[in-house]
């Protein structure tokens, strides 16, 4: 019913563990006030949230799926980049 | 869906109009299992019998929610709904688990819930009344909510450390159904036409359910007295002050009261309790002890 006319949000969590904003999903709502609780209800049902981000799905610029190739195949063949060189230690934790 | 909630008017007991700084006769019987049928069951701890009464309040209110399962306006408020709904049965379960350890009996929260009569469930009218439309819902859970914050607070410095903690942890969500319940009355007041003569209509046709909110009895009276409990009559500021801050927001009208509905808390209900019983009680009725 509402669908129609209700804007789209993408929602970020934070969970308890102390990891950075993660997306989670996305949802209907008719502002961000409403946007906010229609995350806190559909998202935060089982605990663990520190904190909710919503932010209007018009907002996020994508890359174009037909640039695939050009923008991130070049990147494939170049191991080197890769810090697998490094052991890191198990105290590090998250990086 | 559409069920009016108009038909709720016709609940058997009423108040008197009632000022809310006038000591006007309640109507209420003076005690506690006043209104007696063979099938009553009485509390023989009357600050179990007070617990009851908040229980049998979120119990009806929170079954009424789940009636909206698959059927709100959209995915997101379903399963708001949902949420909602699990909080006051939960709250239940802790008021009647804690309700029947008072008592010392051989009741237990499910004995509660599901084999006792009419007359035994002593929740105010208000929570009983059809969800009709979504602004009727959201009108009722607003009202209930604004009455219960207040409440929870208040009963979280109860005598009863039990009590105190029920409160405390039923405090936290009631904020929230009122944050929830109030924003949704905002924007159906001051959305479209259509939504604004909806919220004004639902507000309208429940504000009569209000006064019994806040009329006290003799239970509680002594509950407040002992420091057990609280006198819903303190409450009627601290209602007034969020209610009328949402409906300015919503621009909406506070209705004016000319007539109150009050019977539930003694036992005497509106038609619509019944049917909720017969659902509700269905499977524990046809299979005793039943588990799953």
């Amino acid at each position: 019913m509402t669908e129609a006319v209700s804007p789209l949000w993408e929602v970020f969590i934070r969970p308890r563990n102390g990891l950075a904003h993660r997306h989670v999903g996305s949802l209907h709502a008719v502002d961000a006030g409403m946007a906010l609780q229609a995350a806190r209800d559909v998202y935060t049902r089982r605990g663990e949230t520190l904190s909710i981000w919503v932010v209007p799905s018009l907002a996020i610029i994508a890359s174009d799926p037909g640039e695939q190739d050009m923008m991130f195949e070049p990147t494939a063949s170049k191991i080197y980049r890769h810090p697998t060189f490094y052991e890191v230690p198990d105290e590090v934790g998250n990086m | 869906m559409a069920a009016g909630i108009v038909a709720g008017r016709r609940g058997r007991a009423s108040c008197a109009p009632r000022r809310r700084d006038a000591a006007a006769p309640t109507g209420l019987p003076d005690k506690v299992g006043a209104h007696v049928s063979a099938t009553t069951q009485a509390f023989s701890d009357h600050r179990a019998a007070w617990l009851a009464r908040l229980g049998d309040a979120t119990l009806v209110l929170g079954h009424r929610m789940s009636e909206w399962l698959s059927r709100a306006p959209t995915l997101e408020e379903d399963i708001a709904m949902a949420n909602l709904s699990l909080d006051l049965i939960g709250q239940t379960r802790a008021f009647y688990a804690r309700a029947c350890e008072l008592e010392g009996g051989e009741r237990n929260e499910t004995t509660l819930a599901y084999r006792r009569a009419e007359p035994d469930y002593r929740n105010p009218l208000l929570v009983e009344q059809p969800n009709g439309n979504f602004a009727d819902t959201t009108a009722r859970h607003l009202i209930f909510s604004a009455h219960a914050a207040p409440l929870y607070e208040r009963l979280a410095g109860s005598n009863d450390p039990e009590t105190a903690g029920i409160a405390a942890r039923s405090s936290r969500e009631i904020a929230y159904h009122l944050r929830h319940s109030g924003e949704w009355m905002i924007r159906l007041g001051d959305g479209t036409v259509e939504s604004h003569d909806k919220a004004q209509t639902a507000l309208d046709e429940l504000w009569p359910y209000v006064p019994e909110l806040f009329e006290a009895d003799d239970l509680d009276r002594r509950v407040a007295a002992s420091g057990f409990g609280v006198d819903p009559s303190t409450l009627r500021d601290g209602f007034d002050a969020a209610i009328d801050d949402i409906l300015a927001r919503a621009t909406l009208k506070k209705p004016a009261l000319h007539f109150g509905q009050c019977g539930g808390k003694s036992g005497v209900h509106s038609e619509h309790l019944g049917h909720i019983l017969a659902q509700l009680q269905f499977l524990q009725r046809a299979y005793p002890e039943a588990r799953w």
